[in-house]
C-alpha cells in the first residue's frame, strides 16, 4: 500500500540509474542514515558501541570486501583474516614510520598493501577453482600470519608480540588509541562504511561488477566475449583485498586497540566474514551489513538471553548450547531461504508491492 | 647472499646425506602421520564422491566420535561394545543428517552445502562437549606405545599399528567399492545422480551408507589421535590438516587421499626437521598448503582428480 512506485515517474536517465529507484527506498534510506548518525549516537552506552555497534560496522566492511570476491567474483576465498592483517600491520608501520602523516591517508595506503597481497595470492586462481582455490587461499592465512608472528620489523621489535595503536588525531580529535572516546571511533568507522559500501555499490552495477558476474556464472563463456579472465580476477582480489584491508586496520586502530596475530585467526575472523556474506546474502552489498549484524548481534543475543528469561547455566554449558544453536540456525536458514536475508528483503518488498492481492 | 643460498639449498642436503639413518627415521615418522592424514582425509573424499558436500564437519566428527567412545568407556562399557554403541550413534547422526539437512538442501549450490556444514561442524562440537564434557581424556585401547630399533632406525609400536589399520581399513573400502553391490551404486552415484537414480538406485539411502562410513571413518581417526595425543576439542583442527592433502590428492580420489596423505606427511616432517630453522621454525603451519598450492599450479585438479572439462 505505501511501497509502490505508481505514479512516480522519471524524466532523465539519470533518474533511471539511480541506487534506488523508488521514493519510499530513498525515504528508507535517509531514515537509516539518520539513525545510525543521530539517533544511536545519543542512545548507545559504551558498552554498546564498544561490543556491539563497532565491530559490527567494521566487520560490515570486510564482508563487502569478501561479497565482491565471493558473491559477485564467485571466488570463495578463506584468506580474509590474512588480508585483513596485512592492513592493520601496514598502518601501524606506517603511522608509526611516519607520525604526521594523517591516519585516514595511513588506512588508506595500507589498503592498497592488502590489496597488493591479494593479488598475489589471487594469481592461483586463473587456474584453479572452486574449493580447490579456498584451501589454497588457506594458504595465504596460515603464511601471513605466521610471518607477522616471526619477523619482529612488523611489530617494531616489540617484546611481548602484540601490536598497539598509537594515538592519532582527525581535525583536532583523537581517533585511535586507548584514550580515543566509543563515539569519535564510532563515527569514523561509520563515515568509512557508508562511503566504502557506496563505492562498492556503484562498482558492482558498473562495467567491472558486470565483468566480475559474467565470470562468476561461467568463467569459459565469458572470456568467450571478451572479457579478460587474468585482469578481472585478479581486480575482483585487488579490489576485495583492499576493503578488507582498510576493515583490518579499522579491526586494530578503532576497536581493539591492541591484538597480536591471532586475533586474525581462520576462525575468529575469515569464517565469521565467510558465515555473513552468506547469511546476508552471496552478491549483494545490503546483504553483507545485514548478514554482519545477524552474526555480530546473535551470540551476544544469545548469551544474554537465558538470564533474561531467568535460567541461569554454567558457563561452559551456556557456551556449549550456544554453539548448538548458532548451528542449527545456520542448517535453518539456508534450507528456508539459500540465497540469504537480501533476498528475504527483497521477496518482502515484492509482496508489499502487491498488497492487498495475493499476486 | 651465500650465507642464504647456502641455508636453504646446500645445509639440509648435507645433513641428510650425513646421516641416512636419521633421514630414514625422518621419512617412517612422516609417513605415519601421513597415515593420520590420510585417514581424516578419506572421510572428506567418501562423503564429496557421493554427494559433491564439501563436509567441513569431519574434524568434529572425529572429535565426536572420540569423545562418545571415550564416555562409553569412562561407564565401564568394554571396548568391543563400547565400539559398536558408538558406531550405532554415528549412524543414527547419518539419518538426521540426509534427513533434516541434505534433504532440503539438495541442488543447491556446494558453497550453501558447504556452509550448512560448517554449521553441523558447531552443532558437532557443541553437543560432544554437552554431552561428555570439555576436558582432555586419555583413551586407552591396549595398544602398546613403546619404541624399538631395527638396525638401528627407531620405530614406535603404536603408530605402526595405526598405519597396518588405516592400510586395512582403505583395503576393506576398496574391496567394498569394487564387488559389493551397494559400493557399486555408490560410485554410480558418484558419477552421476540423475542416471544413478534414473537406473533405480535410492538417492537416499546412499548418502545415509555413505555418511554411516565417513562416520565410521571418523571413529577409527578418533582412535587413532586421540590414542595418541588424548581426546581433546583440538581435535577438530585437524581437518585442517587434511585440507592441503584433498587438494594435493583431488576432492574425489580415494587413492589420491592416502597418497596425498603420505605425501604431506614426508613431505612436512623432511622441511620441518631440515629447513625448520632455515625459515625460524614454527612452519608446519602454512608448509603444506604452500606445498600443495604450488603443486596444483601444475595440476589444477590435484594428482587424482577427475580432469575438469568445461561446456559453454
Amino acid at each position: 500500500m505505501f511501497y509502490r512506485e505508481a505514479g512516480q515517474f522519471k524524466t532523465s536517465y539519470v533518474a533511471d540509474q539511480a541506487i534506488f529507484p523508488i521514493a519510499q527506498d530513498r525515504f528508507f534510506m535517509v531514515i537509516i542514515l539518520a539513525v545510525a548518525f543521530v539517533a544511536i549516537p545519543m542512545m548507545a552506552d559504551e558498552y554498546w558501541m564498544q561490543a556491539i555497534l563497532i565491530p559490527f560496522l567494521i566487520l560490515s566492511l570486510a564482508a563487502i570486501g569478501l561479497n565482491i570476491l565471493t558473491g559477485y567474483a564467485g571466488l570463495v576465498s578463506l584468506g580474509t583474516g590474512a588480508f585483513m592483517a596485512v592492513g592493520a600491520y601496514a598502518t601501524y608501520k606506517l603511522t608509526t614510520g611516519f607520525p604526521d602523516l594523517s591516519i585516514v591517508i595511513c588506512f588508506l595506503i595500507s589498503g592498497l598493501f592488502a590489496a597488493a597481497t591479494g593479488m598475489v595470492f589471487g594469481l592461483p586462481s586463473l587456474r584453479i577453482k572452486g574449493f580447490y582455490l579456498a584451501v589454497a587461499t588457506l594458504a595465504a592465512q596460515f603464511f601471513i600470519l605466521w610471518l607477522f608472528n616471526k619477523v619482529g620489523w612488523f611489530i617494531n621489535y616489540s617484546p611481548s608480540g602484540t601490536v598497539t595503536a598509537p594515538p592519532r588525531e582527525l581535525f583536532g580529535i583523537l581517533i585511535t588509541g586507548p584514550e580515543a572516546s566509543p563515539l569519535a571511533r564510532y563515527y569514523v568507522c561509520l563515515v568509512f562504511l557508508c562511503v566504502f559500501a557506496l563505492a562498492a555499490k556503484n562498482l558492482v552495477r558498473g562495467r567491472v561488477g558486470r565483468a566480475w558476474m559474467a565470470i562468476r556464472d561461467m568463467d569459459i563463456a565469458a572470456e568467450i566475449i571478451g572479457i579478460r579472465p587474468l585482469h578481472t580476477k585478479l581486480l575482483a582480489f585487488g579490489v576485495s583485498s583492499f576493503f578488507c584491508g582498510v576493515a583490518g586496520a579499522l579491526y586494530l586502530f578503532c576497536w581493539l586497540g591492541s591484538v597480536e596475530t591471532e586475533a586474525f585467526d581462520l576462525l575468529n575472523v575469515s569464517f565469521p566474514v565467510l558465515f555473513m556474506i552468506i547469511i546476508g546474502g552471496l552478491g549483494s552489498i545490503m546483504g553483507s551489513i545485514v548478514g554482519a549484524a545477524f552474526i555480530t548481534l546473535f551470540p551476544i543475543f544469545l548469551t544474554n538471553a537465558p538470564p533474561m528469561i531467568g535460567i541461569e547455566l554454567a558457563a561452559d554449558l551456556q557456551k556449549h548450547i550456544e554453539e548448538i544453536i548458532f548451528g542449527v540456525l545456520i542448517i535453518f536458514f539456508l534450507i528456508v531461504e539459500p540465497l540469504g536475508l537480501a533476498r528475504l528483503w527483497q521477496i518482502a518488498k515484492e509482496k508489499l508491492r502487491r498488497w492487498p492481492f495475493p499476486y | 647472499m651465500a650465507e642464504v643460498f647456502d641455508m636453504f639449498f646446500i645445509a639440509p642436503f648435507v645433513d641428510m646425506a650425513s646421516e641416512p639413518v636419521f633421514l630414514v627415521e625422518v621419512i617412517l615418522g612422516g609417513l605415519m602421520a601421513g597415515v593420520m592424514y590420510s585417514l581424516v582425509a578419506l572421510g572428506f573424499v567418501l562423503i564429496y564422491k557421493a554427494s559433491g558436500v564439501f563436509n567441513y564437519a569431519q574434524g568434529a566428527m572425529v572429535l565426536f566420535a572420540a569423545l562418545t567412545l571415550v564416555g562409553l568407556m569412562e561407564r565401564a562399557v568394554p571396548l568391543p561394545i563400547a565400539i559398536v554403541l558408538t558406531m550405532v550413534v554415528m549412524v543414527g547422526i547419518a539419518f538426521a543428517i540426509e534427513k533434516y539437512m541434505l534433504r532440503p538442501l539438495v541442488n543447491q549450490a556446494q558453497i550453501i552445502l558447504f556452509m550448512a556444514c560448517i554449521g553441523l561442524n558447531f552443532v558437532f562440537e557443541g553437543a560432544g562437549q554437552i554431552a561428555w564434557g570439555s576436558n582432555v581424556k586419555k583413551l586407552d585401547i591396549g595398544i602398546p606405545d613403546n619404541s624399538f630399533e631395527i638396525h638401528g632406525v627407531l620405530l614406535n609400536s603404536f603408530e605402526i599399528t595405526a598405519a597396518v589399520s588405516a592400510a586395512v581399513l582403505v583395503a576393506v573400502l576398496a574391496l567394498f567399492f569394487q564387488y559389493t553391490p551397494t559400493g557399486r551404486a555408490l560410485r554410480a552415484v558418484a558419477d552421476d545422480h540423475q542416471a544413478a537414480l534414473s537406473v533405480g538406485i535410492p538417492l537416499k539411502t546412499i548418502w545415509v551408507i555413505v555418511w554411516s562410513v565417513s562416520g565410521f571413518v571418523a571413529l577409527v581417526a578418533g582412535i587413532m589421535w586421540g590414542g595418541k595425543a588424548g581426546v581433546q576439542f583440538s581435535l577438530v583442527l585437524i581437518a585442517l590438516k587434511a585440507l592441503p592433502v584433498l587438494i594435493l590428492g583431488g576432492f574425489e580420489s580415494v587413492p589420491g587421499a592416502i597418497i596425498g596423505g603420505l605425501l604431506i606427511g614426508v613431505f612436512e616432517k623432511i622441511s620441518e626437521v631440515y629447513w625448520g630453522p632455515a625459515f625460524g621454525g614454527a612452519i608446519e603451519g602454512w608448509f603444506a598448503y604452500m606445498a600443495a598450492l604450488a603443486f596444483l599450479m601444475f595440476r589444477p585438479q590435484g594428482l587424482f582428480g577427475e580432469k575438469i572439462i568445461e561446456r559453454v
